[in-house]
């Protein structure tokens, strides 16, 4: 029998803001343990929680990013369960009445693309960070990322492949990047994942039972641990048995899922309405005041390139990847008018410097002037494809303009016709066989002198004009 | 009955409280009554209503992101009862 597998995604976004979702203790990562606590995100008694505005302002944008319908009246719960990351012994998040429902995103997959729905965005509080003794029964216990702001984006159970469910990964993650509300650190935990998973039959409507999936850290271990989950389930499926709905862990290093100890009552959460926080009502205006603050998103940029700058959609999907690098291109293109030649070398030579050194885009040595002015000399014949490289190597090193570079080198293109011609006749008059043969019919002895030539001029000669001039004095 | 003992026990262990033989009883029968009360509530017809979660019609109370000073380490650790250095330590629990 042919299963198919019904995915859908939990993603946990760390929102942007410099201060606490409830109270004013500072977001910053890296600080030493329960240093950015006071007594509301402690859980003491008799404090009150109050609503960062812009943890609001950012839910919104990506609502409207995701195309989600936005209640003009949300508002928020308590999520009660003992842990001891949880000191109130209640996380505050969304439930009956989220910000935003209803939205969908498209994922490009083979032949074209695919809507995945998204079924809710809602905003909710971090927990704090467990540390587990390796030698004693203990654990140690860091407040700080006790309600840092995060927003919840669930999708629909529309992903059919590992791999679509990557994608839509990527799609999330670059939105929110795009957006500038979420520093999109998947190693610090700012951008977070778990996975339900099940299969059927293909052809039928109704869904197997699941299993979710968590502890996935980066969008490899996504498609890794699917991949890994669909075989499992399917296996079991084949065997005759029954898939067991469960909380699985993916285990990195063996590659595997593996069942998560877990209690009974695990999701017995006992929702009720949180009466110390008013309810959140969202006007038009207010609305239409964030729209007007939004980018240009990924997917709309890829299309404008496509179109502008008629470059292939493989270029246009690498160049949008962030917006800082989209930026970079568009500048050099501007600057040269180039739009092709202006890709090959952003994608090829300057993405492969940045990529050794570990560098962002934003502190890239050759500015996109330098690089548009490195174009206009090749154009002008000033320099070769083949000198620009050296040149791009050299400006790369030491962030000096193109000009600087050439002159410090040496790197002046022979374009003067006269000069050429004087060392094509050298080699002529040196290599009497090969001229023999050449005019003989030997057609293949072309790129012999073309050599050559090269040699003798240390490729500083225009090729074009090589090959016109041994054209004309070989014949 | 509007709650069985079994239910009263299983929320009783949600919130991790024990009770005796008699508090059971006593308290099964008391949320027995505040369930039959609700029930009450709910033949009022609210066709149309809203629902609501305060008492007062009250929206948006927000603050701006602004950082201000946390407590010190010390001080936020200064009731945990069982501190270890930076750390407030806790009974190992796995997940």
């Amino acid at each position: 029998m042919e299963f198919e597998p019904v995915i859908g995604l939990e993603v946990h976004a760390q929102l942007r803001t410099d201060s606490k979702i409830f109270c004013s203790c500072s977001t910053q990562f890296g600080a030493g343990p329960n240093t950015h606590t006071c007594p509301v995100c402690l859980g003491m008694p008799g404090v009150l929680p109050v609503l960062n505005r812009k943890v609001v302002e950012y839910t919104i944008k990506m609502a409207l990013a995701t195309h989600c319908r936005i209640n003009r009246e949300n508002s928020f719960a308590r999520k009660n369960y003992f842990y001891p990351d949880l000191p109130k012994g209640y996380q505050i998040s969304q439930y009956a009445y989220p910000l935003a429902e209803e939205g969908g995103i498209e994922v490009e997959v083979e032949g074209g693309k695919r809507r995945i729905g998204i079924t809710r965005i809602h905003m909710e509080e971090d927990a704090g960070k467990l540390i587990h003794d390796e030698h004693f029964p203990s654990s140690y216990v860091d407040l700080n990322r006790t309600g840092v702001p995060l927003i919840e984006i669930v999708s629909e159970p529309d992903i059919r492949s590992a791999e679509e469910a990557a994608d839509y990964l990527r799609r999330i993650h670059e939105i929110l990047v795009y957006l500038e509300i979420c520093d999109g650190n998947m190693e610090e935990g700012s951008f977070r994942c778990d996975a339900n998973v099940s299969l059927r039959p293909r052809g039928q409507e109704e869904f197997g039972t699941r299993a979710e999936l968590k502890n996935m850290n980066s969008f490899r271990n996504v498609q890794r641990a699917l991949e890994y989950e669909i075989k499992r389930q399917q296996y079991v499926l084949e065997a005759g048995g029954e898939v067991v709905q469960e909380t699985r862990l993916w285990d990195d290093a063996q590659g595997v899922t593996i069942p998560m100890r877990s209690k009974e009552e695990a999701h017995d959460y006992r929702y009720f309405p949180d009466p110390d926080l008013v309810t959140i009502a969202v006007s038009d205006a207010w609305i239409e005041e964030i729209r007007g603050t939004m980018p240009e998103l990924p997917l709309e940029k890829r299309e404008r390139f496509l179109r502008d700058y008629q470059i292939p959609p493989y270029d246009a999907g690498v160049l949008t990847t962030s917006r800082a690098l989209a930026d970079y291109y568009e500048e050099v293109v501007r600057l040269c008018g180039q739009p092709k030649v202006a890709s090959n070398w952003v994608m090829g030579d300057i993405l492969r410097f940045l990529k050794e050194d570990k560098r962002d885009i934003r502190d890239c040595p050759i500015s996109a002037a330098a690089l548009a002015e490195m174009i206009r000399l090749i154009e002008d014949g000033a320099i070769s494809g083949k000198m620009a490289k050296e040149v791009s190597e050299e400006m790369y090193r030491t962030g000096k303009p193109p000009q600087t570079v050439i002159a410090e080198k040496g790197l002046v293109q022979i374009t003067d016709e006269g000069a050429l011609a004087a060392v094509i006749e050298q080699i002529m008059a040196a290599n009497p066989t090969q001229l023999a043969q050449y005019r003989g019919g030997k057609d293949k002895l072309f790129g012999f002198f073309v050599g050559q030539v090269m040699k003798a001029t240390q490729g500083k000669a225009n090729p074009q004009l090589i090959n016109d001039l041994l054209k004309k004095m070989l014949a | 009955m509007k709650i069985t003992r079994t239910e009263v026990a299983h929320v009783a262990h949600l919130a991790r409280l024990t009770f005796r033989e008699e508090e059971m009883e006593k308290f099964t029968s008391q949320l027995n009554d505040i369930l039959l009360y609700m029930d009450k509530l709910n033949s009022v017809d609210t066709t149309g209503v809203e629902p609501m979660t305060h008492a007062t019609v009250l929206y948006n109370a927000f603050r701006e992101d602004v950082v201000k000073p946390s407590l010190a380490n010390e001080q936020s650790l200064a009731n945990a009862p069982d501190p270890r250095g930076e750390f407030f330590r806790v009974p190992k629990v796995i997940e």
